[in-house]
């Protein structure tokens, strides 16, 4: 298994060199002269120059490059201009509010979308499968932002059940001591259910309006590869063998049908991890992609940079877990 | 059917254009789906077309003494804090939006079509290169990548195109990739080159207009994304500025609106923007079933 991890582990370099090789160069067309911009609108040449030099941006291209990788080999990702706090921090910090969001959303739509296309396959015709198609073609469909405007409109202004869609927690209630910086998880820890409720509370319309959104992929794959391993000779022969319908839908079916699932969901994460950003606009969730958004529009390059190759050295990190836990379900693979 | 007798075609040869709308008039009365969305398609694309003349309020012009009104019969989807009659904004706003996803979607057809056709046809160092190259964007979350790009290049709407065809050139050039690998040595290439064609006249000629109907699906199908994916950009403040209507950033002005009730603001701008990615996901569907029943799910 571990020589498994390993050579799964090497497969994943050359993506991780692409994606510091594109982040680079990613400041490197940025147009306008990044070194009067650092020195305002009115530096005088010799303070450009400075800077220039400070920056390094007097060097060829490729002692840039060297200087980049060594610095990121340090975990210095640069400062952000507009706060003037390390690139690094501020991302360290915020990451949690954006992990727990996101995993939530994934759990939420993995919990619904794999049942209901399972039933979907297993009763076509019904109103689980119409609901299902329903659900996938409406999912493709919606716009991220838009589901998460209605949400906050139905469900706070209407109805009153959801609180004012602003953060992690409502403006009584303080955070749990730090632990995993998960909210959930950290007030289950201090067995602080109210501060918990409250989490939960706010938590509830983001993560589900990103449920919603990565719950059309999942539960349209799960359907399809469900119909193609009942359709399958492994199950006819089961079935004439008198095994229980529920020992051939759940160990055999099933477990085949997980595959392609399991690598949707590896498409599904790229998805969500941009639909993270545009749904902590709308929440204002106080996470990595807000900031990211708060220095695009400030032209604060570098914790843009920072957010990408953070984006995605997580999505690598997760598309290897995907691989191995591909492993784990399909024994065949191993081999390979 | 050259031997057909005479009587079962009464009518006079049809032309070919005829013959065309003829096999398109069947094919959308076996499919109510996808006729009802190729309905959709023509309504958009009258609406980019020939919207800013029909609409009954210029989409610029403010009015303060109107601002924030409920839809009425005046004002059909109600007007915005600057009292833009928003019906005017959401038509207005077709000819940007779609023109944005056509744009991208067209540049990426050519570039990443011909990338993967290329990839797929020669092998070895061009399949390499475009390889990698594709594999460094999948490694990227592709809103994030997106983002990093605009970004990086200037926050424009040529960039916003150019972003949203960077992010679709992996899907491009593997299925051209494939479709091109899988012809590279059928009979009709075989026969091409036996005739003394060139590799490239080959692959220009015969392998490419094979790959198209499959290639004007996958085309149909980006559109959907390419839309959401630049009204997400303009949605976060990227590309499009105010006051200038596009939906994504109608969406993110009437954002401060809806915790205080005004839910008309953000809502047309933003069901607009669903029927055209619902019409090009349902359109990409149909065409899909016409042209590779195989690959229907």
């Amino acid at each position: 298994m571990l020589r498994i991890a390993l050579s799964r582990l090497g497969t994943a370099v050359p993506s991780l060199v692409g994606v510091v090789i594109v982040t680079f160069l990613l400041t490197r067309v940025l147009p306008g002269d990044t070194a009067s911009y650092f020195a305002g609108p009115v530096a005088s040449p010799e303070a450009i120059a400075q800077i220039k030099a400070q920056l390094g941006l007097d060097q060829t291209l490729p002692v840039q490059f060297g200087r980049y990788v060594s610095d990121l080999a340090r975990g210095d990702l640069g400062t952000s201009l507009g706060t003037g706090q390390p690139v690094l921090r501020e991302i360290a910090t915020r990451l949690p509010a954006s992990a727990e969001l996101t995993l939530c959303g994934l759990l939420l739509a993995v919990l619904v979308a794999v049942p209901m296309g399972i039933l979907a396959a297993l009763r076509q015709g019904s109103w689980v499968d119409h609901l299902c198609r329903v659900l996938t073609t409406a999912g493709v469909s919606l716009p991220v932002f838009f589901t998460g405007l209605l949400a906050v409109y139905v469900f706070y202004f209407l109805l009153g059940w959801a609180p004012s869609p602003l953060g992690r927690l409502d403006a009584f209630s303080s955070a749990p001591p730090a632990v995993t910086n998960f909210y959930l998880i950290d007030s289950l820890l201090a067995g602080d259910s109210e501060t918990f409720l409250a989490a939960l509370s706010q938590l509830a319309l983001p993560a589900l309006t990103l449920a919603l959104f990565a719950l059309a992929p999942l539960a349209r794959i799960t359907r399809a590869s469900m119909l193609a391993a009942l359709d399958s000779d492994f199950i006819r022969t089961a079935r004439a063998s008198g095994l229980a319908g529920r020992t051939v839908v759940v160990t055999y079916a099933f477990r085949n049908a997980m595959l392609p699932v399991v690598t949707t969901l590896g498409m599904v994460f790229s998805f969500l991890l941009g639909a993270n950003v545009l749904v902590e606009k709308v929440f204002a969730w106080p996470g990595i992609g807000s900031y990211a958004v708060e220095a695009l529009i400030a032209s604060d390059f570098a914790p843009v940079q920072g957010f990408v190759l953070t984006m995605a050295i997580l999505y690598i990190a997760l598309n290897l877990a995907i691989d191995l836990l591909y492993g784990l379900i399909d024994p065949r693979a191993k081999a390979g | 059917m050259t031997d057909m007798p005479a009587e079962a075609f009464p009518l006079p040869r049809p032309s070919a254009t005829g013959n065309l709308l003829r096999h398109a008039r069947h094919v959308l009365a076996g499919n109510p789906v996808t006729a009802f969305s190729f309905l959709l398609l023509l309504f958009l694309v009258g609406c980019a077309l020939l919207g800013p003349s029909l609409v009954p309020y210029d989409p610029q012009a403010s009015n303060s003494m109107r601002a924030l009104q409920p839809p009425s019969a005046q004002h059909l989807f109600g007007t915005d804090q600057l009292g833009r009659d928003i019906l005017s904004r959401v038509v207005a706003a077709t000819r940007l939006d779609l023109g944005i996803a056509f744009f991208s979607v067209a540049l990426v057809f050519a570039v990443g079509g011909l990338a993967g056709v290329a990839a797929g046809f020669f092998g070895g160092w061009t399949d390499r290169i475009v390889g990698r190259l594709a594999d460094t964007i999948m490694a990227f979350p592709l809103f994030v990548l997106a983002m990093g790009v605009v970004a990086a290049l200037g926050n424009t709407v040529t960039n916003i195109v150019l972003a949203t065809a960077i992010v679709n050139f992996p899907l491009y050039a593997r299925i051209a990739r494939g479709e091109a690998l899988v012809r590279r040595e059928a009979g009709y290439v075989q026969a091409a080159r036996l005739c003394g064609n060139g590799e490239m006249r080959i692959l220009l000629t015969t392998i490419l207009p094979n790959i198209l109907p499959i290639m004007a699906v996958q085309m149909s199908l980006t559109m959907g994304y390419a839309i959401l994916n630049a009204a997400g950009l303009s949605f976060i403040g990227l590309g499009v500025r105010p006051p200038t209507p596009e939906w994504g950033i109608m969406v993110a002005e009437g954002a401060s609106f809806i915790v205080s009730g005004e839910w008309w603001v953000a809502l047309f701008p933003g069901l607009a923007l669903m029927l055209a990615v619902f019409c090009f996901n349902l359109l990409g569907d149909g065409l899909r079933d016409i042209v590779d029943p195989q690959r229907r799910t």
